[in-house]
C-alpha cells in the first residue's frame, strides 16, 4: 500500500482547471521531486495534497500510516513570519498541536519531542533565540524541526532552498537527504532546480504540458528520448 | 502632594469611581491580549471597523427605544467580525477594503438613523460625541454594566489562556496548522467572536473611535522590546493595564476625557519602548 496514491487528479481553483490527468504514487522512503514551470500547478498540487484545496476531480488515497492530517509541511516563508516575535522553542512546539486535539497545554511528551527535533536539526542551542533574528538557513531548520514534530512519516517541502546562499543550500540538501536515508522519512519536494533534484531524488514528477512520473532513471531516459526525438525533427 | 492624595481618596470613596477603575483595568487587559495576534495577522484596523459597527448597532438600539442595548450590539458585532475574518483571502472584496466599507457604512447609517429618529433628545451631537469618544460613559456605569463587563472579561481571559498555543499557531502559520490537522477554521472563528466581544465591552471605556489604539498600542510597544510570543503578550497586558490606570487617575485629577487620556499614556509608553528597542538593537 503506497503512502499516497493519486489517481487521475484534476487540479484548479473554482471552475478554473490548471492540470488534469495526474496520476502518481508515493511509497515509504521515497524522495520525490516535483518539478515544472512557474504556473504549472506545483503549489496547487501541494495544497491539494495537504488538504488545503479540494481537487476538482480524481482521488487521493492515503495509506501505510499516513493520513491527510499527518503530513509534515515546510512552507515558503511569509512576510508575517519575518517580523514575528517568537522564540525558536515556541515555534517548534507548535508542531505538536496537531495531535494534541483540544488539550490546552503542552505535555512532557510534546516537550521531549520538540527537544529531539531541535537536536536533529542542530538548533538546540538556539531554542531561546528570537526567530526573526536568525539567518535564512537557521529559520528553515526551525521550520523543519516543527514539521518533524507533526509527523515522522512524510514531509512536504515547498522550495526549501529558495533565497539561501550556495553553502547553506548544500547543507540543507544534505540535511534533507539524511532524514530520508537515515530516518526513512518520505520526502516530497517542490523544486525549481532540476539538476539538484536529480542529484538527490529517487522519483521525479514533472508537471506542465506533458506529465512525466517515474523513477529518476526512467525520467532521465524519457528526457533523453525526447531530446533525440527533437533532434531528428531538425 | 497630600492634596493629590486627599483628592484621590475622596474620589475612591465614590462607588462610581471604583466601578470605573474595575471596568477600565479589565477592558485594558482584554483588549491587549488579542492585540498581538491582530497586528501580526494584518488586521490592525478591524478594531476600528468593528467599533463603528457597534456604533451603528447602538444607534439602531436607541431608535428602537431599547433600554439595554448590549445584547443587540453584541450580536451584530459578532456577526460582522465572523464575516470579516471568515471571508479572509477568498473574498471578492479584500480584507482592508471590506473593513473600510463596513466601518464607514455603519458609522454613516448610525448617524443618519439617530438624526432621522431624533426623539426629543436635545443634545444629539453630544450623544454622538460621547458614543464615539466615550468621554463620560465610564463614570455612569450601572451595576449591570459592571457585572456584564466582569463576566465577559473572565470569559475572554479564560479563552485566551486555554487557547493560547492554538492562537499562536494559527497566527504564525495558518496553512501549517490546517495541514497538520489543527482546527484552524474553528480557532479563527473563536478569535473573531472574542474580538467582537472585546470591542463591544471596550466601547464603554474609550468609545468607538479610540478602540484601535487600545488594542494595538500595547502590542506594538511590547513588540519593540521583547522577542518571544509569551513575553510580548505578557508585556502588552501589563503595559495596557498600567496605561489605563495612569489615564484614569490623570483624568480624575486633571478633569481630562478618560479615553483620550488613556490613549495619550499608551502613545507615551510606545515612544519609550521604541527608543529602548532601537538602543538595545544597536548595542546587541
Amino acid at each position: 500500500m503506497p503512502q499516497i496514491k493519486c489517481t487521475d487528479l484534476t487540479l484548479g481553483y473554482g471552475s478554473q482547471e490548471i492540470l488534469s490527468g495526474l496520476s502518481f504514487e508515493v511509497n515509504a522512503g521515497d524522495y520525490l521531486c516535483i518539478v515544472g514551470e512557474n504556473g504549472s500547478g506545483k503549489t496547487t498540487l501541494m495544497k491539494t495534497l495537504l488538504g488545503l484545496t479540494k481537487p476538482l476531480g480524481g482521488s487521493i488515497e492515503f495509506g501505510d500510516g499516513v493520513t491527510a492530517r499527518k503530513i509534515g509541511y515546510l512552507p515558503q516563508q511569509t512576510d508575517v513570519q519575518r517580523d514575528f516575535p517568537a522564540s525558536v522553542r515556541e515555534i517548534v512546539l507548535s508542531g505538536c498541536l496537531g495531535h494534541d486535539g483540544f488539550r490546552p497545554f503542552y505535555n512532557k511528551a510534546d516537550k521531549a519531542l520538540a527537544q529531539r527535533s531541535m537536536e536533529r536539526m542542530n538548533i538546540a542551542d538556539l531554542s531561546r533565540r528570537c526567530y526573526r533574528e536568525l539567518s535564512g538557513g537557521q529559520q528553515q531548520r526551525v521550520l523543519l524541526a516543527r514539521a518533524l514534530c507533526a509527523t515522522e512519516e512524510i514531509l512536504l517541502l515547498d522550495e526549501p532552498v529558495a533565497g539561501l546562499d550556495p553553502k547553506v543550500t548544500a547543507e540543507m540538501y544534505e540535511l534533507i537527504e539524511s532524514l530520508n536515508k537515515n530516518d526513512n522519512v518520505t520526502i516530497i519536494m517542490i523544486s525549481h532546480d532540476i539538476d539538484k533534484a536529480l542529484d538527490y531524488a529517487s522519483h521525479i514528477l514533472h508537471i506542465g504540458h506533458e506529465i512525466i512520473f517515474g523513477t529518476k532513471d526512467n525520467y532521465l531516459n524519457s528526457k533523453h528520448h525526447a531530446k533525440k526525438g527533437d533532434a531528428s525533427y531538425d | 502632594m497630600t492634596d493629590v492624595f486627599s483628592t484621590l481618596g475622596f474620589y475612591l470613596s465614590k462607588p462610581f469611581v471604583v466601578n470605573a477603575l474595575i471596568v477600565g483595568v479589565l477592558i485594558a487587559l482584554c483588549s491587549s491580549l488579542l492585540g498581538v495576534t491582530l497586528v501580526l495577522k494584518r488586521y490592525s484596523f478591524i478594531g476600528d471597523g468593528l467599533s463603528h459597527v457597534a456604533f451603528g448597532a447602538m444607534a439602531v438600539a436607541a431608535v428602537m427605544g431599547l433600554t439595554n442595548d448590549m445584547p443587540l450590539v453584541l450580536t451584530v458585532t459578532v456577526v460582522c467580525a465572523v464575516l470579516l475574518l471568515r471571508m479572509g483571502k477568498n473574498a471578492k472584496i479584500k480584507g482592508d477594503a471590506a473593513i473600510a466599507m463596513i466601518s464607514v457604512g455603519s458609522l454613516a447609517i448610525g448617524y443618519l438613523l439617530m438624526n432621522i429618529f431624533n426623539t426629543g433628545s436635545s443634545n444629539l451631537s453630544g450623544d454622538v460625541c460621547s458614543t464615539l469618544f466615550g468621554s463620560t460613559s465610564i463614570l455612569t456605569l450601572s451595576t449591570f454594566d459592571v457585572w456584564m463587563c466582569v463576566i465577559l472579561s473572565v470569559l475572554v481571559v479564560l479563552f485566551f489562556v486555554l487557547f493560547y498555543n492554538k492562537i499562536f499557531s494559527v497566527t504564525f502559520d495558518e496553512n501549517f496548522a490546517r495541514a497538520t490537522g489543527q482546527r484552524a477554521g474553528l480557532y479563527n472563528l473563536l478569535i473573531a467572536i472574542v474580538i467582537a466581544v472585546i470591542i463591544v465591552v471596550s466601547m464603554q471605556l474609550v468609545g468607538s473611535l479610540l478602540i484601535s489604539a487600545l488594542v494595538i498600542f500595547p502590542a506594538l510597544s511590547a513588540m519593540r522590546v521583547f522577542k518571544s510570543f509569551k513575553s510580548v503578550t505578557v508585556c502588552a497586558a501589563i503595559v495596557s493595564v498600567v496605561c489605563a490606570l495612569i489615564g484614569l487617575f490623570t483624568s480624575i485629577l486633571a478633569g481630562t476625557p478618560v479615553g483620550s487620556t488613556i490613549v495619550a499614556a499608551d502613545i507615551a509608553v510606545f515612544a519609550v519602548f521604541f527608543v529602548v528597542g532601537a538602543v538595545t538593537k544597536r548595542t546587541a
